[in-house]
């Protein structure tokens, strides 16, 4: 829709011109900028022409821009080795959002915008990927977990005027195995709870909830837990939260019971 | 007290650049605000193919191509634009070469409203051949209101449904809908398509409150803002009451509204308006308007409301005035009745079931927002272009309120973006009626989405308490209904509703002793209104739950049961006073037919298997429903021969996906021995002809259609007798004119002696009904709360159908929307009157995965009322689905859900706690 207090976009083609006035924003594709009315907002600063490099492999780690589309993400092709490489495509497909907003969104977008059911987020945070944080100004920038940046719903880890720049994913835990649940309250609606699972070569699991908690919660364990130890792990969390997308008791019950699936998935025993 | 913060905006010149790109392959400049969407600025550059369903990206109406890739233009800011190329659904075909797809929609009936399927159609036609096996995903990003999608799925998979039917034998065929190609290349224009020159436009300053007083307004700051021409108060209000729902009989609803009420009795109602000339003028001085409120006590409940020492929505009104049975009490609207003695049959019965249910707040969700465009005429006659079920309606108590004469006003519809009862209410073309008046200008009033969510009325979320008894025959003998239903703040429809709601779905049951205890109350929730069913879904999901409880404690078959409890021709259609006058007659009866259809299919099977581990369930629920509403329904017609040979038609109702146009071309057509394509439709104008009641009650057919057959008739015996007349006796009417032997007398000889046109005129009684029975096989995850249905078969007795393809649309596209309400949607508000769900994005609009495609069965009948043995079918095929799944859900489950939606959560809480509660009991 129009943004009727918009005077200006602003669009910076170097990091010193990213600077934020008050009631300035950054825009990234703008798919959920644009879909609501953004009283306040005189300013967007608009991110994509800054030229960042969509995708880059280095030794370690996957660096994906924050501007790089999801459909761009999507595109990837397969990599040897990879074996979650098949979680991109359950946790973009887990968005309410059709493969039309994908041409248009970027990964960075969804992650500020900072959504429970923010898929992004929940493969970011699965693979304990960094974010990488541009300080406001002209150089300098913090690094921390994706799993840390999201504080609640519609609330991160960003002071005014930083932006997010990337996010980095170890190439270790994209040779990790992984399992994948999920469930909203109609079959391609938006997510009530997004659980996944990753089974470390270091034989170290972790079980990332997203969707039906106001932030990511991860359970982390050296090796695969009892069946007992995981719904004790899974009962501490009290993040669970009720919304148009499913009641909190639910998300709880059904999170446990994805877990306990994916326990087993893994090799677990029952 | 309170006071609104106010928010001036400083004025600052907002930067604007002229950017260079192209529109289907032509270069265009144009300078866009800075927080433009693409949306709006094609719709500026009159692309007016490209729709507003939403404005946040979640329906996909106005999906364009970008460089080829689809995009939702809604939410692409339009300053990304520069060098782009943007391709619309009319760039990719216009009616007379159109693309392959549109075509396809066209030939598939894959749309009813039409107002999805341009957007549906840029975005299929990206799609490759192998996506074809992976549609409910691709387009998940579309919604249809209407269809149910599976119309949809055939035109992208190119499967045609309709036919071109020979001379004379439209009725009973598949013909398409006469604007098919049009609405497919996004050329048929809809309420505001049309381009304006020095239009203004108003918006809404809504009450922050549920309940408050205005004790102060100023408006002088937003007044003086650059481009802002007038604020509207309750100060420059008419001070006639009246009621946004409109029937008839103005007198049907209870006069508690003002275009501006000194009194907010719901959050979001209208404080102020500004009228200005761009939205975000109007918008932004909204901020400037001061307002000084005293804040009253509110309630949000329908039965505390209805208790001693409730805050009061309207005691300061006149019962007999406003026609309010209770204000002192809150009650709109009550019905208490019993015939026989339920107390004593209840005693006596063998078996009784007897429990609560509730539905919830459902919202229409039409793609086509509510909007008016008015303006004055050269000769200074005020003319307004809206988006209406109702427009003569409309136009008479606009006349009302502010004093015209019916000659000074013309209202009328384009095709409407579709209605479901939503748009048989006075919502913008009041306030548009005011601003033009004050100014003298062209203006548009447009409900955004959140408006639709917020202020529009929705349909009335209802508490039922239903008590049935029967003997261990299986007789029924005792059939008891306590309803109590949440009208909000304002009674537009409530009285209707409450009163039809009781009717058929408690009628249909033969039974000596009955009880009805219904009332209808304010609140300070936003209203409701009319809903497709007309308050029937409710009590239906309620009485057939039910039943089939009972049947299971009688051990009897569901479909048993009702065959030996349903009324039969010869019984009388009673509720509870078998001395009520009525004009309901059995003009036609197939619910035995119905009941065997449905039935047959269910035991039939469609191989569909469940997933491992899933209880599997049946369920069935029937309904009936009058072909159209009662104490009159009026029509005219009238109907001419061109020289051409072609027929020009003036019909008073509107077109907003029912279908009715299709079927009036083809009664015509039928008449006069021609083809439905020959006829050219006016419609929906209180200028063309006298009056329409309107297009509610499914009445287009059944009303209108009979008007326009009977006219049609009329008007082929005056060509013959025309041909004699000229020397050429006992001819018949064929497409050219008039056949007698060999010879044929053309049109344009016949109208050489004068002009030859009929008047065709219905005044809608007697009245006939109609019935329709669902049935379900469902298999529900008890470890999740979801249900996959696995079968789902309606049966329709229609009377003669006259489209089976248009009827098979309507039946799977009520059965789509009663899929929605009893799953899937929910108006959630917290408790003070607040919506939380305010976009489609939190309310579940099913999408094209979440429907099955449904078994349609039609009866064979032929009903005495109905034009050429037709009933009406548009409500109906809601009304018996969320008791069916219910029912079904109940089998699978062992457990009864007895709350809509049945959503996941729901389902798997009851299952929670029946264990829980099992496991204390052990």
């Amino acid at each position: 829709m129009d943004l009727i207090d918009v005077r200006e976009i602003r669009v910076p083609t170097t990091r010193n011109e990213v600077r934020f006035a008050p009631g300035e924003i950054p825009l990234g594709g703008g798919t959920w900028l644009f879909s609501e009315p953004q009283p306040g907002v005189f300013g967007l600063v608009d991110l994509t022409a800054l030229g960042w490099e969509p995708i880059t492999i280095t030794d370690d780690a996957l660096i994906v821009s924050a501007t790089c589309t999801i459909a761009e993400l999507l595109r990837l092709p397969a990599q040897e080795g990879w074996v979650a490489q098949p979680l991109f495509a359950q946790c973009v497909n887990s968005l309410l959002a059709s493969f039309k907003i994908w041409n248009v969104a970027t990964v960075g977008g969804n992650i500020c915008t900072s959504l429970p059911a923010g898929a992004l987020i929940s493969l970011a945070a699965s693979l304990d990927a960094t974010a990488v944080i541009w300080y406001a100004g002209p150089s300098g920038e913090r690094r921390m977990p994706v799993s840390q940046f999201v504080l609640a719903s519609r609330t991160n880890e960003l002071a005014p005027g930083e932006v997010l720049r990337s996010i980095e994913f170890p190439l270790d835990h994209l040779r990790s195995r992984t399992g994948f649940r999920r469930i909203a309250l109609n079959e391609l609606g938006r997510t009530g709870t997004l659980v996944i699972a990753r089974l470390d070569e270091t034989g170290e699991v972790v079980f990332t909830i997203t969707g039906g908690t106001t932030r990511p919660r991860q359970l982390r364990f050296d090796a695969l837990p009892s069946a007992t130890q995981l719904a004790a792990a899974v009962g501490s969390i009290t993040e669970w939260f009720t919304d148009a997308h499913g009641s909190a008791d639910w998300r709880a019950g059904q999170s446990a019971r994805f877990a306990e699936e994916l326990r087993i998935e893994l090799g677990g025993t029952s | 007290m309170s006071t609104n913060p106010v928010n001036p905006v400083t004025p600052v010149n907002p930067v604007t650049q002229a950017l260079t790109f192209e529109i289907n392959g032509e270069p265009v400049t144009a300078a866009p605000q800075p927080g433009q969407v693409l949306r709006s600025l094609l719709r500026d550059l009159d692309h007016f193919e490209v729709k507003k369903g939403c404005d946040s990206g979640d329906c996909g109406a106005c999906s364009v191509l970008l460089e080829g890739e689809p995009i939702h233009s809604c939410i692409y800011p339009a300053s990304r634009l520069e060098g782009a190329h943007v391709t619309t659904v009319a760039g990719l075909g216009t009616p007379e070469h159109p693309h392959p797809l549109q075509q396809s929609f066209v030939d598939a009936a894959g749309f009813q409203c039409g107002f999805c399927t341009a957007g549906m159609i840029v975005t299929a036609s990206t799609l490759t051949e192998n996506d074809k096996a992976d549609l409910p995903r691709l387009m998940k990003g579309n919604l249809c209101r209407c269809t149910g999608y599976r119309s949809i799925k055939d035109a992208i998979c190119g499967v045609s449904n309709t036919d071109r039917p020979a001379d004379g034998a439209s009725a009973g065929s598949s013909v398409r809908a006469p604007a098919g190609l049009r609405v497919a290349t996004g050329t048929e224009p809809y309420t505001l398509d049309v381009t304006a020159t020095g239009l203004l436009h108003l918006a809404v300053l809504g009450s922050p409150h549920p309940h408050a007083r205005i004790v102060s307004i100023d408006t002088s700051a937003a007044l003086a803002l650059d481009g802002v021409h007038a604020v509207l108060t309750h100060r420059d209000s008419p001070a006639t009451l009246f009621s946004t729902g409109r029937h008839e009989h103005r007198t049907d609803d209870p006069d508690d509204s003002l275009v501006l009420d000194p009194v907010l009795r719901f959050r979001g109602q209208r404080v102020a308006a500004v009228v200005a000339e761009t939205v975000a003028i109007a918008q932004r001085a909204l901020r400037s308007i001061v307002v000084e409120y005293e804040v009253l006590p509110a309630v949000f409940d329908a039965d505390l409301a209805r208790s001693p020492g409730s805050p009061l929505l309207h005691g300061e009104k006149s019962a007999a005035e406003s026609r309010i049975s209770a204000p002192e009490r809150n009650t709109i609207a009550q019905l208490h009745g019993e015939m026989g003695d339920v107390d004593a049959a209840l005693a006596a019965a063998d078996e009784v079931v007897s429990g609560t249910w509730n539905t919830q707040r459902v919202s229409h969700a039409s793609l086509e927002t509510h909007a008016t465009r008015g303006w004055l005429d050269k000769d200074g006659r005020l003319v307004l272009r809206t988006s209406s079920q109702v427009p003569y309606l409309v136009r008479d108590e606009l006349c009302h309120i502010f004093g015209l004469d019916t000659e000074r006003v013309r209202v009328f519809t384009a095709r409407v973006g579709g209605g479901f009862g939503g748009k048989q209410e006075l919502l913008t073309e009041d306030l548009v009626t005011l601003a033009v008046l004050a100014t003298g200008q062209a203006v548009q009033y447009e409900f955004t989405r959140e408006d639709e969510f917020t202020i529009a009325p929705t349909r009335h979320p209802v508490r039922l308490n239903v008590t049935v008894g029967a003997t261990a025959d299986g007789t029924l003998t005792a059939l008891a209904v306590d309803e109590l239903m949440d009208a909000g703040a304002y009674g537009n429809h409530s009285i209707g509703v409450m009163f039809h709601g009781v009717s058929e779905s408690l009628s249909i049951y033969r039974c000596a002793n009955k009880r009805v205890d219904a009332e209808s109350v304010y609140t300070n929730n936003l209203p409701s209104g009319a809903f497709r069913g007309y308050g029937l879904g409710q009590v239906v999901f309620a009485v057939e739950s039910a039943m089939d409880e009972l049947a299971r404690k009688l051990g009897i078959d569901p479909f048993e049961f009702r065959r030996r409890n349903s009324i039969v021709p010869g019984d009388p259609i009673v509720v509870t006073d078998p001395h009520e006058e009525s004009d309901l007659l059995y003009g036609s009866y197939g619910l035995d037919q119905c009941l065997d259809l449905a039935e047959a299919a269910l035991l039939r099977g469609n191989g569909a298997s469940a997933p491992e581990g899933w209880p599997v369930g049946t369920g069935m629920a029937m309904a009936m429903i009058a072909s159209l509403p009662p104490r009159g329904h009026f029509a005219e017609t009238t109907i001419e021969l061109l020289p051409t040979g072609r027929y020009s038609i003036s019909v008073g109702t509107a077109e907003f996906g029912n279908g009715t146009t299709t079927v009036h071309a083809q009664l015509a057509a039928t008449a006069l021995n021609t083809t439905a394509d020959r006829m050219h439709i006016h419609q929906s104008d209180t200028d063309v002809v006298g009056y329409d009641t309107g297009a509610f009650g499914s009445a287009g057919v059944v009303v209108a259609g009979k008007a326009l057959y009977s006219g049609a008739r009329l008007l082929a015996a005056r060509m013959v007798e025309r041909a004699a007349s000229l020397g050429f006796a006992g001819g018949s009417v064929v497409p050219e004119g008039v056949r007698v032997g060999e010879r044929v007398i053309a049109a344009s000889t016949l109208l050489e002696n004068g002009p030859l046109l009929a008047a065709g005129r219905h005044d809608g009684t007697p009245r006939s009904i109609a019935f329709n029975v669902h049935a379900f096989r469902v298999a529900v995850n008890p470890a999740s709360g979801e249900v996959r249905i696995l079968q789902s078969i309606q049966s329709a007795d229609a009377g003669t159908v006259l489209n089976p393809e248009q009827l098979r649309g309507q039946i799977e596209g009520g059965t789509a929307q009663a899929i929605g309400s009893s799953l899937y949607e929910e108006m959630t508000l917290d408790g003070e009157g607040r919506v939380l769900t305010k976009a489609f994005r939190n309310y579940r609009v099913p999408q094209m995965a979440d429907i099955p495609d449904t078994e349609v069965y039609f009866a064979s009948t032929h009903d005495d009322l109905g034009p050429l043995g037709a009933k009406s079918m548009s409500e109906a095929p809601y009304n018996p689905v969320a008791p069916a799944l219910a029912n079904a859900i109940r089998d699978a489950l062992g457990l009864r859900p007895q709350e809509l939606p049945m959503s996941r959560d729901r389902l798997w809480r009851m299952v929670e706690r029946a264990r829980a509660s099992t496991i204390r009991r052990a």
